[in-house]
């Protein structure tokens, strides 16, 4: 672990993560499957402009909060989700709040890469399409092809379909995708997961180039990751009756080198799943 | 302790212990499913063996372009091939939208509670109940309570009806294989569920829910029972012309010359299945061309 924390330290990292103001704040959130409590009273802020890790073992319920943020959860019918939170001073799961606007502006890469069946361009086009907007396409498509690191590779190629990429450029198509509405937030659900180590060093640098200008939360099962590339660690944990509960959330080098919590050491020193 | 595995006897390789027996189990099955397939190809090659021959001899251009007549020599299909065209094209028109709107509420819009599950029960159900039922439905239905008379209007609604649960089981099954990934990318960039539906899924599952349909489609072409029942006419000498005219429909016009005492006339129906079996057919390919076509284009 010291290791990493070498490297971590060697990049260039905005000090006191603590200090920014929150851009999401969660408080209280309980996720049920039916009768499952899947989720317990999960409190943490996401600052802005920084990369977020949630991290933990399997089935802890790291995805479902991560859906939660974004309204994701409204498409599976058994989720019940409770609590607050709080982005730009409305609570994302109130009853006035339509997802489909909270989706235009918290936007999200999956597990696996998911591109459409349509070209490169219509891709990226299409998110911002189907919101209204039909000028200026070919700027905004190029935008977002750059901004994910993948223009110069596919500037040749618009017309071609998306699945015929590699699997590390559909996921940078994927996020090009995601930048297409202009969010403020984008979350990440074990973007890498299905990649290789070369494409995964690229999306993580990106993710640092991303952090400037968006607020960044990520789900990542590789420890090595999230001490590589964010700002803020938040560890859950199994508790009773396999509920998924909030043990620590911490700056990542606090967390990393000093963690408050045992259950945190554990699982970090790879004592623990 | 030693490991709790049996040691074979020696190290030869051919078999040995039961491995004779269990062989001789497995090539008997063989023998078994071979029979079978053998069996069914060869009834199927008899029957057409029987119909090619009886009635290779009668397939002429007037076959296809003759009205009926009471001497087999001038008898001929067209009035009952338009008649086929118009209840197959007004079936299409009826039961395509509807069947895969309604296939689309239920996979993408309903609830899944236990009133879609009875919902969804019923048109299984509905798939399998006998055509000649759905015949007396339309009898009952659209001829004598809509007071539409013998007419293509009532025939091909009842014709619909008869499509509709196989339309909407086919393009449910085509909408289910389509991957919830695709979905979650489509909703993840702030689309509607109209928008995810219309823009993505729906096009991906086209392919299979063209399939359906057309099978759902010649299904119907072939069938004999409902329209006899709801009212398609023995004896027409002129096409049909709109929505409100008498017709008849190619498998009836066979039923009618097979009826027939006259030998010339059981000959001239065998040369009409085999107009019936090559429109079937040609239904049928284009079926796999749309199929093949479509799904090149998009793998996951
Ligand atoms: N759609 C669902 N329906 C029912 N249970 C679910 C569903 N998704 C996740 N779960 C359950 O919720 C718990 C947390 O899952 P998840 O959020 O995927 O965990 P993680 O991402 O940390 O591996 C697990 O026990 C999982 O089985
Ligand atoms: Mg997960």
């Amino acid at each position: 672990m010291t290791d990493l924390l070498e490297q971590t330290d060697a990049q260039t990292m905005p000090d006191a993560a603590s200090e920014q103001a929150p851009l999401i704040d969660i408080s209280g959130l309980n996720v049920y499957y039916g009768n499952f409590h899947a989720v317990g009273d999960v409190s943490f802020d996401i600052p802005k402009n920084q990369i977020t890790a949630l991290i933990g073992p399997s089935g802890c319920g790291k995805s479902t909060v991560l859906r939660c943020i974004n309204r994701m959860n409204d498409l599976i019918p058994t989720a019940r989700v409770e609590g607050e939170i709080i982005f730009h001073e409305q609570n994302i799961l109130a009853p006035g709040i339509d997802p489909v606007m909270v989706r235009r502006r918290i936007g999200m890469v999956f597990q696996k890469p998911n591109p459409f069946p349509k070209s490169i361009y219509d891709n990226v086009a299409w998110g911002a399409k189907v919101n209204g907007i039909r000028k200026g396409m070919d700027d905004l498509v190029e935008w977002c092809l750059r901004s994910a690191a993948l223009w110069d590779e596919v500037k040749d190629k618009l017309d071609q379909s998306g699945l015929a990429l590699s699997g590390g450029q559909q996921q940078r198509l994927c996020i090009a995708r995601a930048l297409a509405n202009n969010p403020d937030v984008i979350l990440m659900d074990e973007p890498c997961s299905a990649l290789d180590p070369i494409s995964t060093l690229r999306i993580e640098d990106l993710m640092r180039e991303l952090a400037r200008n968006y607020t960044i939360a990520i789900v990542t099962h590789n420890m090595q990751q999230a001490a590589r590339v964010s700002d803020q660690t938040v560890f859950f944990s199994l508790g009773e009756n396999r509920m998924g509960t909030l043990v620590e959330a911490s700056p990542t080098r606090e967390l990393f080198t000093n963690p408050r919590d045992s259950r945190t050491e554990d699982y970090i020193t790879g004592r623990f799943g | 302790m030693s490991a709790p595995f049996h040691a074979l006897p020696d190290e030869s390789l051919t078999a040995t212990g039961n491995l004779p027996r269990r062989q001789k189990i497995a090539s008997i099955g063989r023998g078994i499913f071979l029979l079978a397939t053998l069996f069914a190809v060869a009834a199927l090659v008899v029957l057409l063996w029987y119909i090619f021959q009886r009635g290779w001899n009668w397939l002429s251009w007037g076959l296809l372009t003759n009205p009926p007549s009471r001497r087999p020599e001038r008898a001929g299909l067209s009035i009952a091939i338009s008649g086929t065209l118009w209840i197959i094209s007004l079936t299409l028109l009826v039961a395509f939208p509807m069947g895969v709107a309604a296939a689309i509420y239920l996979e993408e819009y309903a609830p899944k509670n236990r009133w879609t599950r009875i919902l969804q029960i019923n048109i299984s159900n509905l798939a399998g109940v006998p055509s000649v039922v759905y015949g007396l439905l339309g009898l009952g239905i659209f001829v004598e309570w809509l007071n539409l008379g013998r007419v293509v209007l009532a025939g091909a609604l009842t014709m619909a009806l008869l499509s509709l649960p196989v339309i909407i089981i086919a393009s449910q099954e085509a909408l289910r294989a389509i991957p919830w990934s695709l979905r979650e990318a489509a909703y993840g960039v702030g689309a509607t569920r109209w928008q995810v539906t219309a823009s993505h899924v729906l096009p991906a599952a086209i392919p299979g829910i063209l399939t359906g349909v057309i099978l759902a489609v010649s299904r119907a072409i072939g069938e004999t029972a409902p329209l006899l029942v709801a009212g398609a006419a023995g004896f027409v000498t002129t096409k049909p012309g709109g929505f409100f005219d008498s017709y008849t429909t190619i498998p009836i016009q066979i039923y009618n010359w097979m009826s027939r005492p006259q030998t010339e006339f059981r000959d001239l129906a065998s040369a009409g299945i085999i107009v019936l079996l090559a429109l079937l057919i040609s239904m049928n390919l284009i079926a796999i061309i749309v199929r093949q076509r479509f799904s090149a284009k998009t793998r996951w």
